[in-house]
């Protein structure tokens, strides 16, 4: 199961998260967006970040959580999902966020916080909707499980 | 070196806040979203504490005639919000939902030895390759 954790850790967590957005923008003039980003560096958004600057984002994210996982804390990453809800989840996932230009870090972290109204509605909705689609898979098809 | 080197840190940065902040564990994020179960407030947390220096990098932003490195700000000035975008929002939901991952997390959790993570990224850039095809076929259309 899942263990209760110190709000300590997601407050610093989410202020390095920030903070990286803010140098990306005020360094790269840039959104951290991280959809974007991924995007960039697998060559399949034809605008967005240039492909240099989105590979060693992308690759830089791993790293930074393997120092952390090294030297302060060691995430256990429960993944319960089976391989077909991966994949569906995968492709949902890309597609989406191609779609409605941006995720949790674009339009959630970055968007909000420039107080976009395409990003507060898009944060809204993917929000309800990963709520709605976490109780009907818990609590409507899989009796509580 | 103007564009690897602050984007290798960068990502450094924000890699290490994805996993300090546990989101890299997708039933963290799922028991977030579970508001009928056993809730997990930590996501709410981090957004508290993403916001504030990201509130604060873009006001810095604001008063920059352009960014440290680069000739101009890539800021989206687009403020409509259309249906495409509510959809497309609506799809990620659904995804981010299934398997309690979004993009930075799932890349993230790349490098802790567990396959489930480079399914799912491999399956997001499938689901991105697939909305190319689909952008360029209603271009055509059109």
């Amino acid at each position: 199961m899942l263990e209760p954790i110190s709000p300590f850790y997601g407050l610093a967590g989410g202020f390095l998260i920030g903070i990286a957005a803010a140098l990306l923008l005020v360094f790269s003039g840039r959104i951290a967006g991280v959809s974007g980003l991924a995007a960039a560096a697998a060559k399949i958004a034809d605008r967005g970040p240039p492909w240099l600057q989105a590979v060693s984002f992308i690759v830089g994210l791993p790293l930074g959580a393997l120092i952390v996982s090294s030297l302060v804390r060691t995430p256990h990453i429960q993944v319960t999902s089976s391989l077909p809800l991966l994949i569906a989840a995968g492709l949902l996932v890309g597609f989406g966020t191609r779609l409605g230009n941006g995720c949790t870090s674009g339009h959630g972290v970055c968007g909000v916080a420039r107080l976009s109204p395409r990003s507060i509605a898009a944060t809204a909705t993917f929000m309800l909707l990963g709520f709605a689609t976490v109780f009907v898979v818990r609590h409507l098809v899989g009796g509580g499980a | 070196m103007r564009q690897l080197l602050p984007g290798l840190l960068i990502g450094l940065v924000f890699g290490a806040g994805l996993a300090l902040s546990d989101m890299i564990n997708p039933a963290r994020v799922l028991a977030f979203l579970d508001v009928a179960g056993h809730w997990d407030p930590t996501l709410a947390y981090v957004m508290a504490g993403a916001l504030v220096p990201s509130a604060i990098g873009y006001w810095l932003s604001r008063r920059m005639k352009r960014p440290v490195l680069e000739r101009e700000f890539r800021i989206p000035q687009n403020r409509t919000v259309e249906p495409q975008l509510l959809a497309g929002a609506a799809i990620f939901g659904i995804g981010w939902g299934l398997a309690g991952f979004c993009p930075g997390p799932g890349i993230a959790a790349l490098g802790f030895r567990l396959w489930q993570p480079w399914l799912f990224v491999f399956a997001m850039l499938g689901g991105m390759v697939v909305h190319r095809f689909y952008k360029n076929s209603q271009r055509g259309a059109a």
